[in-house]
């Protein structure tokens, strides 16, 4: 059976892998467990037997490397349980290395299909030497505590794969959109020949999608497992005593969101022992214990997990927001008199806003609460912050169940419908004249006054370029720490919708996060909040862009990427048209054009606007291939501003973003 | 051996696409337009469940806009084709018969060919009443974007106010 190593690559392999990974996992909580209560023989029986049972099968599958460093591991685990060995953190630590290790070989093994080469001396030798520590006479332990295995768990459940599964997922959602279809039908046609099997069918679709959903739930504390030694190390690190609580961990969730809210979660973690926590004299000074509590907690509430991440430490301190908010300038220290302690707590959500007032290796390193919030908020999560100074601070997580179906307001305007996910709907405002909310014009952007407050407003036909504006409803949407109101014709519906992606062709376009079929069988785009507020907030919004380029294959890709970025473009082939505009009174925001068109060139259109004419002070770019050093050169002779390669998508905008706001900034 | 083509028209041309390559055939299916999208993605439709992109191969190709052909009444004809796990309709002006085309028919493609409808097509064949152009659907979908450029009055859909 032994020395086949390269044929192994099947199924043997593949199982011993996955088997060994799961047991690794484990090995990693409980060795951190141990630590803290190191007279658990319980706890020190599994962990040596989880252990022995890796080195075991390394011997079958002729894994030598491997087998050596698990037997060292192994020796040093004997003498522990044995009491030879006092457990102690230094031993712990090495065991926790050996784990390391082992699972680094292990992922060698899984891409290479070979056995690292590495012998591991300087980890074994030190195993090796705590082993010996412990006492001078050290009988390798040969006998193993027979591995009692519990063949009924085993044998009661099987792999899937997780494909075959999403698969199934897509299937059962796309059932349930068509039962709602003939459901909708049976409604408007009153009972039938049909009434009772449907029926039937629509209580054996909810069982169906109930029983499917189950099957990708993954308990909660699979996206938990790596904390404990997280933040044993951190706690080492910082110098901190740190004590992690975790409760339901069992709590069950889609496996997709699991993936998804492990680096967020982990963050906070991180974020709670380095900023949340306080160092043992400065707790026993405010009369806490020395030891901090970092408590991790999840339930099920109404459709909805609930993770509630909570420290025991110093708060958030409400006065250094504020003066941080002031240094960096996010606010004017006039405008925080007038906002309550939770509000100003929100800051530390805004991009870039640090409290840390040194770096540490732990965090402050630029990775912030925003983007820990964009990314709870991607996955259709809410995050909500509340603290009391001294006290400790407490994060609220509320996770949907699954991402696949999502409950979505359905509203339509210049006659087309739209789904806009509920979560990121705040409240519906009809406004009509004589309505008690108003709706004010300031220059050209819209504001709503809605109970003391105003809100930036945008129409939605406005923003797709649709005909026909009624406007009657207005959307209140919240995406991040933007709140504003997209003004729509109708509401139509609230509809339970299976969120597709769109083909790639249409990848590009920030304001649709997929698309989706209604109950009555037609598409509908699904409008993202963030890319509308990305669209809105952006200085440029709405600023006009007149595009000078001969190439229709080039007009017609930049026309739509610069539209895409929320400008208003006016596309002409050459300098003639471009001049006919400027007789006629056009004004623009900025002048892309390209430098190698035909007949009167770029360069030629350029000392003509230069010359005096109503677009002299007019930021201009100029586009070409290849932006020669030369061709530069004439351009800011010519009067152009900047020079972009054509191909180059991001430079232009990045070009347009910051000559406009420099105009801006002079304005 | 002979092959199969399922047959369209779009501008008065004929054209082919290889039967294995189609999926479906749409007719009096109006695809929801999609605002921002690029000026030859028709819109999206539903297709047994399956959101379908569509694609305007009168655009996608650059031929003669409808009012300047025949035919251009907008019957919603579409061939659908995969590629990867998405679904395209090429919307096109009228449907015609799975034609079987003998390797005796292949020509070179004609040196007045447009270069852009000659860089989306797999073959051209001689038939009775003319050419049809077989196109190569992945390339055909690799080739965007490419829009009619002869076409006055585009310049610029979006501003009628800029017309010079």
């Amino acid at each position: 059976m032994t020395g086949n190593k390269i044929v192994l690559m099947d199924d043997l392999l593949r199982e011993f892998l996955t088997e060994t990974n799961d047991s690794l996992a484990v090995l990693d909580v409980e060795l951190v467990a141990l630590e803290q209560n190191p007279d658990n023989p319980e706890l020190l029986g599994n962990i040596f037997r989880l252990m022995h049972t890796i080195k075991g099968t390394c011997g079958f599958l002729d894994l030598p490397r491997l087998e050596t460093l698990a037997h060292a591991g192994e020796n040093v685990l004997g003498k522990l349980r044995d009491g030879v060995l006092e457990i102690s953190p230094q031993a712990v630590t090495l065991v926790l290395e050996w784990h390391d290790r082992t699972r680094e070989m292990l992922l060698v093994l899984e891409q290479s299909e070979r056995e690292p080469e590495d012998d591991n001396e300087d980890l074994i030798a030190r195993l090796d030497a705590l082993a010996e520590g412990g006492t001078a006479a050290a009988a390798p332990l040969n006998e193993p505590a027979a591995a009692p295995r519990d063949p009924g768990l085993a044998s009661q459940s099987i792999r899937v794969d997780l494909g075959l599964l999403d698969d199934l997922m897509t299937l059962v959602s796309e059932l349930a959109v068509t039962r709602n279809q003939c459901l909708q039908q049976l409604a408007a046609e009153g009972d039938g020949p049909f009434s009772a099997p449907l029926r039937r069918l629509d209580r054996v679709v909810a069982r169906l999608q109930d029983g499917v959903m189950k099957t990708r739930m993954q308990p909660i504390g699979t996206a938990w497992a790596k904390l404990p030694r997280i933040v044993r190390d951190l706690s080492l690190e910082l110098g901190k005593e740190i004590e992690l609580v975790m409760t339901g961990a069992e709590t069950e969730l889609d496996r997709q969101l699991i993936e998804l809210i492990r680096d967020p979660l982990t963050h906070m973690v991180r974020n709670a022992a380095d900023h949340g926590l306080e160092g043992p004299e400065e707790r026993l000074a405010a009369g806490k214990s020395a030891r901090g509590t970092i408590a991790l907690k999840a339930w099920h509430e109404g459709g909805h997990i609930i993770v509630e991440l909570a420290d025991d430490g110093r708060g958030v301190a409400v006065d250094a927001i504020k003066q941080r908010v002031v240094a960096q300038g996010l606010a004017e220290a006039a405008e925080l008199a007038g906002l309550t302690d939770r509000q100003i707590m929100q800051f530390i959500f805004q991009p870039g806003f640090s409290t840390a007032a040194r770096v540490t290796a732990v965090s402050g390193r630029g990775v912030g609460m925003d983007v820990v919030r964009a990314n709870i908020e991607k996955i259709g999560a809410t995050m909500e912050l509340s603290s009391r100074a001294g006290a400790g601070t407490r994060f609220l997580v509320r996770i949907p169940l699954t991402l696949a179906v999502v409950s979505a307001l359905i509203v339509e305007s210049g006659g087309q419908r739209f789904a806009i996910p509920q979560l990121a709907v705040a409240e519906l405002v009809r406004v009509a004249p004589g309505a008690e909310h108003r709706v004010e014009q300031t220059d050209d952007a819209p504001l709503l006054r809605l109970r003391e407050h105003l809100l930036p407003l945008v129409s939605l036909a406005e923003l797709l370029r649709l005909p026909g504006r009624v406007g009657g409803y207005i959307v209140l949407c919240q995406a991040g720490a933007c709140k504003f109101g997209v003004v729509v014709d109708r509401i139509v519906d609230t509809e339970e919708i299976v969120v597709k992606p769109v083909a790639p062709i249409l990848r590009d376009l920030p304001l649709y996060s997929g698309n989706t079929i209604l109950a009555d069988g037609s598409v509908a785009m699904i409008l993202d909040p963030h890319g509308i507020a990305a669209a809105m907030s952006a200085p440029e919004r709405g600023r006009r862009i007149l595009l000078v380029e001969d190439s229709p294959f080039f007009r017609n890709l930049l026309e739509p990427l610069l539209s895409g970025a929320g400008y208003r473009v006016t596309g002409v082939a050459d300098a003639a048209a471009a001049m006919a505009l400027c007789r006629a009174g056009q004004d623009y925001d900025a002048i892309v054009s390209d430098v190698e068109t035909p007949v009167r060139g770029g360069f030629e259109l350029a000392e003509m606007i230069r010359g005096g004419t109503r677009w002299r002070d007019t930021p201009m770019v100029a586009l070409s291939a290849r932006a020669t050093p030369r061709e530069q050169v004439r351009g800011r002779l010519a009067g152009f501003d900047d020079h972009v390669v054509k191909s180059d998508r991001k430079a232009l905008l990045g070009a347009l973003e910051d000559m406009l706001s420099r105009a801006r900034g002079t304005a | 051996m002979s092959r199969d083509v399922v047959s369209f028209t779009v501008a008065g041309q004929l054209f082919g696409i290889p039967v294995e390559r189609v999926r479906d055939a749409l007719s009096g299916r109006h695809p929801t337009p999609i605002p921002l999208a690029p000026d030859d993605v028709a819109g999206a439709l539903n297709l047994h469940g399956r959101i379908v992109t569509a694609i305007d191969l009168r655009r996608r190709l650059g031929l003669a806009p409808p009012d300047a052909a025949q035919g251009a009444a907008d019957g919603g004809k579409g061939v659908v084709v995969a590629q990867g796990p998405d679904l395209y309709s090429l919307m096109v002006d009228a449907l015609g018969e799975v034609l079987p085309l003998a390797p005796e028919g292949r020509t070179p493609p004609p040196p007045d060919l447009d270069p852009r409808l000659g860089a989306c097509a797999e073959a051209v064949y001689r038939l009775e009443d003319g050419l049809l152009v077989v196109l190569d659907v992945d390339r055909l979908m690799a080739c965007r974007p490419v829009v009619a450029a002869t076409a006055p009055g585009r310049e610029s859909p979006k501003d009628p106010g800029a017309a010079s």
